[in-house]
């Protein structure tokens, strides 16, 4: 394929990662796997060798007609939605960018996905391959480009969201779908509860919502599918129309909420069920928070300490990041059980701890 | 090409006294249900794979967690294996029995614990019927979206430990992408709990690696599964083809036209006399193919698609399209395709179902190389497939009365699986590799992946105790195959009793 001006060319470096990350094994040393370095604050810093996956970059398989793409893992993620989108297709996952930089490697090592994440699925749902480095340098490969494959461990989805902590990824193939043939977006003034109470009836019935966000004493809703479907429901739920690019600004951080500067306290990522009541922190009022994905998300401004937080998460079903922490893990702590196992797993694919240690958390 | 453990392939198992062991079980857990005598064990010699048969050591029937969890303990130091079953309905022999090991049944843990209609998502015990589920989220205008074939039948630990999938896959996934949660039981007795029910869990997706796992990582002893809300409508077309080639291409045409239907299946001209004797569905018996195409979703969008459809498929050249006319019919269409494995069975003494997945432009070759297989090797394949994510179930016509029938119906089944690496698929779409793909695993994987599986394994289960033989061939097994395949197939050990 053809690169796009002013961008770098499509090449497969696989081999030169493979020899430096041979040799950062054989010799113990650690590496910071690098993109497009836009979700660096995700994690603890890893203060090793970056390795950059930049100059691996390329669409090395796209067919519309089997709704599968494969990437390499330093193409730009928006390289890849305007392939995409020039056949009327999307990665349904919406993946926030978080800069122009951001990679397709990137965003499924963080694993983070958009408004539509419960409606569409995560990234972890779509990916269908992946080629991954090993400690030894070889390129290995699972998956592959078929919707279904069960054979041996699903090591591609595995790797979702695992920071690369068990290996370099190298390649990725992804499911896509076709974009809707109507979309409408809509914002209805109401106090939080009625929304909370909207959004359980609605989910029970089959509607076209592919987003749902509740903040400023408003619920903004987005509709897709058919033009029949869409027209039926915008005009049921009435309110006035919202233009499409607020969930973009959510999708992306750029939402007042995120970029006001006047609180200063930390931001936290809530992952919960959706049906979770308010969270009992100190100085949070549940009306200021953003109730992203129906409830499923919530993000809000908070000084308690940080054990505080992860353990409010865990009380109320789910769990904490804390967002741009800057210093040690974000991410809600272990279980006893699931921490020996992550541990093992560890020691089995990187023995020697070359691959982003202590990204995750430290003793990975 | 013998499928019974092989220990100078699959490596050593312990030998433990069966005496012992089962002395040493009852002291510890005198109120474990446990059978040992032949009689009692015969029964469970056996999964969906049924040309495999193997009599257990002996054969758990755990009543609650309390017994799972100790029973691991004790298998762990007293180094026996153990294989876990659920329903037993699987088809590629994962739940096959060692005589050496002890078979985990999960059967008695039937209940759904919790079913949640404001959250849409039922917790439930492993032994569990997929359709269970359904039927009990329905009164609520909920569902459980995978439905493998067996759904009467088999259970939801079964499910994820195969990854199950069924006809609606391509819109609403497979197993892995309907389970919130897990809680598993490990090897050494301990509990842990994958996944949650928030969208997302900290750490690894250890959810997604046990899903499909097979029984090698973990006992599966609880289920949280996402519930839908049942579409407002839905539609059947079918569609009658005088040539396979053009039905495949009618696939391709109509996702090329942006539209994802909730089902997509075909079948050939065998498979569709076979299901219409048997179920009198309404197929078109004189058909090369037909595709059947449900459109799920809201009445006024669902019309628009069945319109679009419509025009795709006799653009495409079919000879005959339907709408079902009614629910009754609809359901009637399906039945045809739902029983198209006990369809086949009335027609052969025997069949062998294979599960290979192929890139759907690879259909109408893939299609052309199982033609001539099967006449290379004298034996009728009757094609059933979910067309839509190029999973095929071919299934070979043999009668194993016939003196080598049964092997020549297995060379070709591994043929046909390897075509499918070939145009670049997988061995098996979804009902897992289990005892029965475990050569074809060597054509798939090369040595530094299957290296990388054995990793994964020694993180959960260093010592080899969970369901060992199965999934993940030992290198040597590979080497062994990749010589056998030098010889075109021929038998290495001709003096082994086959079964």
């Amino acid at each position: 394929m053809a690169s796009h001006q002013g961008s770098l060319p499509d090449r497969d470096i696989s081999e030169a990662l493979g020899e430096r990350i041979r040799r950062a094994d054989a010799e113990g040393t650690p590496l910071r796997i690098v993109g497009g370095d836009t979700k660096a604050f995700l994690g603890n810093t890893v203060d090793s060798k970056p390795l950059s996956t930049r100059e691996h970059r390329g669409i090395t398989r796209y067919d519309p007609v089997e709704l599968i793409v494969s990437v390499r893992a330093g193409t730009p993620l928006a390289e890849l939605e305007a392939r995409l989108d020039e056949q009327g297709q999307r990665l349904p996952f919406e993946p926030p960018h978080f800069g122009d930089a951001a990679t397709v490697g990137g965003m499924v090592a963080t694993g983070l996905s958009g408004p539509r994440r419960p409606w569409a699925g995560a990234v972890r749902d779509f990916v269908l391959g992946i080629r991954l480095i090993d400690r030894h340098g070889a390129s290995l490969r699972f998956g592959g480009e078929v919707m279904k494959n069960v054979a041996g461990y699903d090591l591609s989805r595995l790797m979702v969201g695992a920071q690369g902590c068990l290996g370099l990824l190298a390649e990725v193939s992804l499911k896509v779908l076709p974009k809707p043939a109507a979309q409408h977006s809509l914002r209805l003034e109401m106090p939080l509860a009625q929304a909370r109470r909207h959004l359980i009836e609605w989910g029970r019935q089959p509607l076209p919502i592919t987003a749902a966000a509740w903040l400023d004493g408003a619920l903004h809703l987005r509709l897709e599918g058919g033009p029949g479907s869409v027209d039926a429901t915008g005009r049921h739920l009435g309110g006035e129309s919202l233009d499409a690019t607020f969930w973009s600004a959510l999708r992306e951080q750029h939402l007042t909420f995120f970029t006001r500067e006047d609180d200063s306290r930390p931001l936290w990522r809530l992952s919960l069920p959706q049906q979770a009541p308010a969270p009992e922190l100190e100085d949070v009022d549940e009306t200021t928070m953003l109730h992203d994905w129906a409830g499923a998300q919530r993000w809000l401004r908070c000084a308690a300490p940080e054990e505080t937080v992860h353990d409010e998460a865990i009380r109320l079903g789910g769990h904490a990041t804390h967002w741009r922490s800057g210093t040690g893990s974000p991410f809600t702590p272990l279980p006893p059980v699931l921490a020996k196992y992550h541990r093992r797993l560890k020691a089995e694919l990187d023995p020697n701890g070359i691959f982003n240690p202590g990204r995750l958390y430290a003793e990975l | 090409m013998n499928l019974l453990f092989d220990e100078r392939l699959d490596g050593e198992l312990p030998h433990r006294d069966k005496t012992a062991v089962l002395a040493e079980l009852q002291a510890t857990l005198p109120t474990l249900t446990l059978l040992h005598r032949e009689e009692d064990l015969r029964p469970f010699e056996c999964d969906g794979l049924a040309a495999y048969r193997v009599l257990p050591m002996l054969v758990a029937l755990p009543d609650d967690l309390e017994q799972v969890a100790t029973l691991m303990r004790c298998c762990h130091e007293l180094g026996v294996p153990v294989v876990t079953r659920g329903a037993g309905t699987g088809l590629s022999g994962g739940a096959l029995p060692l005589e050496r090991g002890v078979l985990l049944v999960m059967s008695r843990f039937q209940r759904i614990l919790e079913l949640d209609p404001e959250a849409r998502t039922a917790r439930v015990q492993p032994g569990v019927r997929n359709l269970a589920i359904t039927e009990a989220a329905a009164p609520h205008g909920l569902y459980y979206a995978p439905d493998p074939s067996s759904q009467i039948a088999c259970s939801i630990g079964g499910n994820v430990a195969e990854n199950a999938g069924g006809v609606h896959c391509l819109k609403y996934g497979l197993t892995v992408h309907n389970v919130l949660a897990l809680e598993i039981i490990t090897l050494e007795g301990e509990r842990m709990r994958l996944g949650g029910e928030a969208l997302d869990a900290p750490g690894f997706d250890l959810l997604a690696l046990f899903n499909g796992s097979e029984g090698m990582l973990g006992v599966v002893t609880e289920v949280t599964v996402k519930l839908l809300p049942s579409p407002e409508t839905a539609k059947v077309l079918m569609a009658s083809f005088d040539d396979v080639g053009k039905a495949g291409q009618a696939v391709g045409d109509i996702i090329a036209a942006g539209i994802v239907p909730g089902g997509l299946e075909m079948m050939d001209n065998l498979a569709i006399r076979a299901a219409e004797d048997f179920i009198h569905a309404g197929y078109p018996v004189d058909a090369e193919a037909i595709l059947l195409c449900e459109l799920d979703g809201v009445e006024a969008d669902v019309d628009d698609d069945c319109d679009t459809v419509r025009g795709v498929l006799e653009n495409a050249g079919a000879t005959d399209i339907r709408l079902a006319r009614d629910e009754a019919e609809r359901t009637r269409f399906w039945s045809g395709r739902k029983n198209a494995f006990p369809a086949v069975g009335r027609i052969s003494p025997d069949y062998y179902c294979m599960d290979g997945t192929i890139p759907r432009r690879a259909l109408p070759e893939v299609l052309g190389t199982i033609a001539s297989l099967s006449a290379e090797y004298g034996l009728r394949v009757a094609n059933v497939f979910h067309a839509g994510d190029g999973n095929m179930h071919p299934l070979i016509l043999f009668d194993a009365n016939r003196e080598g029938e049964l092997e020549r119906a297995e060379a070709l089944g591994g043929r046909i699986l390897e075509a499918c690496v070939a145009a670049g698929g997988s061995i098996t779409g979804e009902h897992g590799v289990g005892r029965e793909k475990i050569n074809q695993m060597c054509v798939q994987f090369p040595t530094g992946e299957l290296t990388t599986f054995h990793a994964v394994k020694a993180a959960f289960d260093p010592v080899g105790l969970l369901n060992p033989g199965k999934n993940i061939p030992t290198l040597a097994r590979c080497a062994e195959f990749g010589a056998m395949h030098v010889h075109h197939g021929e038998l290495p050990h001709p003096e082994l009793p086959r079964f």
